[in-house]
């Protein structure tokens, strides 16, 4: 069964006091962006909803089906990303995410892909919404058994 | 901070007589070997504790190999198999449940890797191996069936003396691994008529690092390490007497833990399940009715089983999830894809396993503190059971509460 989790305090604190989770329904949190990385057969999915004004992130929900590293990495994402320019906020790597939480173990440090990808997906949302050119978008997920499955 | 723990299929608390019995044997150093009066006190200590494992289960001292654990004991077991076809056999084939410890699983593999023909049992949705499928893999080419008499993540029992009929009706050997079921149901080697059998301490309060092959007097068996006449020649090395003693002292306390299991652990077990099943919607029972009475296998819907676990740490709740989140993906458990359980709902599964410690004090605080843990999970995930929508339940073992998850993802925005 499942072993290895040496999380670090900050990864706990996240995980158990989620920053800017959305419990409720989305249609409870007024955004403008929406955006949504992975898939629940592979086992993790996030959902990034921003209210942005003037390219700038005002507001920030997420929701996550996933393991503690994938909801404390999502935790960390959005308040990272929250005050930020989404030209700006397009650019954060997992590894930055990683960084501020301590470090993931390696074999979790995926779940902070899927994070950034989510917001990146939510940015191109907006750009779209706002008639400008989506900003590319590059797969970071190592290949497994679940790759091409991603929700699209 | 309080602690419930209900991991005992990973590994029982150790019992103070078996640490009590242990600390007097580190005293007896002489190497079971020697042949001086320290040597023969501690070739004695091993002795005693081969009758008493043996006694477990209704074999013959002579019959008992000790080794590093039931990892080792069912590598030997398959270990054997192609040493004698490369000297003599024609019999080139395993069939081996698809429901086995990796440690059978994956020596399988290798054999397979080496050219042996490797039949993987399937098994129905309680866990029950195929019967109809293994009397059609059975011919003259077998060489072994490996079927766990219990199953170590759902607890599914075999009817292992049905296997053994029908395996030796076709000259096949038997084995069986038992290290989840010792203790906790009687076991008789002679009513189930088996080969080999894999046994270790650490799940019945004995230490970790060692177990037992009971090997059937006449049955082939090759040995593993070699360099020492240790074991009768099975098992090179010197002994690793303190565990071995130790093992011993916990096989006679297992006997006397034993009616418990049917009676008390099965109530609290069946407590904590009819509780699950009867207030939180959107379940799955992953253990059938014909399971060991301490193991209880549940998925929850939209919740994934590792966070599940870390909540219930931080409450003090100590459990075993068959989601195992790593490197790109959520690895499903094998048993759970086995047994046909929904790929979404096998990541949110959980493994309580209760044993001669677990009071009904125990299970009342992990049914008070559970469903929270659950329903924030659910709040904040992105998958939504269909609470109201009208799936149907399928046709279960435990109380009809065997739910179709019902899920629904969401969707993700599409970009024109």
């Amino acid at each position: 069964m499942s072993n290895t989790w040496a999380y670090s305090d900050t990864v706990k604190e996240h995980f158990f006091n989620p920053k800017n989770v959305l419990y409720e329904d989305e249609s409870l949190f007024a955004h403008n962006a929406r955006g949504m990385s992975g898939n629940i057969i592979c086992g993790d999915q996030m959902l990034m909803l921003l209210q942005i004004e003037n390219d700038i992130i005002e507001d920030i929900r997420w929701k996550t089906y996933g393991c503690a590293s994938a909801i404390a990495s999502t935790s960390m994402l959005s308040e990272v990303a929250k005050g930020m320019n989404i030209f700006d906020a397009f650019k954060i790597t997992p590894a930055e995410v990683a960084d501020k939480l301590g470090g993931l173990p390696p074999n979790k440090f995926h779940c902070s892909v899927m994070g950034d990808e989510a917001l990146q997906a939510a940015i191109n949302d907006y750009l779209a919404k706002t008639n400008r050119k989506p900003l590319k978008i590059v797969k970071k997920v190592a290949k497994n058994s679940c790759a091409g499955k991603d929700t699209k | 901070m309080k602690k419930v723990y209900l991991d005992y299929a990973a590994s029982a608390p150790v019992r103070n007589e078996v640490i009590w019995e242990m600390q007097r044997a580190f005293y007896d150093y002489g190497n079971p070997s020697s042949l001086h009066a320290s040597g023969r006190k501690a070739k004695a200590r091993i002795d005693k504790a081969r009758a008493e494992v043996a006694g477990l289960i209704g074999a013959d001292s002579t019959e008992i190999t000790f080794t590093s654990g039931g990892t080792e004991a069912n590598n030997m077991v398959l270990n054997t198999m192609w040493g004698l076809i490369y000297r003599k056999s024609q019999r080139n084939e395993i069939i081996v449940s698809a429901i086995e410890h990796p440690s059978i699983l994956e020596m399988a593999k290798f054999l397979e890797n080496l050219g042996f023909t490797i039949h993987y049992l399937p098994v129905d949705k309680s866990g029950r191996v195929k019967y109809a499928e293994l009397e059609k893999l059975l011919n003259s080419k077998t060489f072994l069936v490996s079927v766990m008499l219990a199953n170590n993540e759902i607890g599914t029992l075999q009817d292992v003396v049905k296997i053994t009929t029908l395996a030796h009706k076709n000259g096949a050997l038997v084995h069986t691994d038992v290290s989840q079921a010792l203790g906790k149901i009687p076991i008789d080697v002679e009513k189930l008529g088996v080969d080999y059998m894999t046994m270790s301490a650490h799940k019945i309060g004995g230490p970790k690092g060692v177990g037992a092959l009971y090997v059937r007097s006449g049955a082939p068996l090759t040995s593993l390490i070699l360099g020492g006449h240790q074991e009768d020649k099975l098992r090179a090395g010197t002994e690793n007497m303190v565990s071995i003693v130790g093992f011993g002292v916990a096989a006679t306390l297992a006997s006397r833990y034993m009616p418990k299991y049917n009676k008390e652990i099965r109530q609290y077990r069946d407590k904590l399940r009819d509780f699950i099943v009867n207030n939180i919607d959107n379940v799955a029972v992953n253990t059938p009715a014909n399971a060991l009475p301490n193991i209880l296998n549940v998925s929850f819907a939209a919740a994934e089983g590792e966070s599940i676990l870390l909540a219930l740490d931080s409450k003090g709740i100590e459990v075993s999830t068959g989601s195992a989140c790593a490197s790109g993906n959520i690895r499903s458990s094998h048993v759970l894809m086995a047994i046909g359980a929904d790929p979404e709902l096998a990541h949110g599964s959980i493994r309580f396993s209760l044993g001669p410690d677990t009071t009904e004090a125990e299970i009342d605080y992990v049914i008070a503190k559970l469903p929270p843990i659950i329903e924030k999970l659910r709040k904040m995930s992105t998958v939504q059971p269909a609470r109201h929508s009208g799936h149907v339940p399928e046709s279960n073992e435990l109380h009809g509460s065997r739910n179709k998850s019902g899920m629904t993802a969401q969707k993700a925005t599409k970009h024109e």
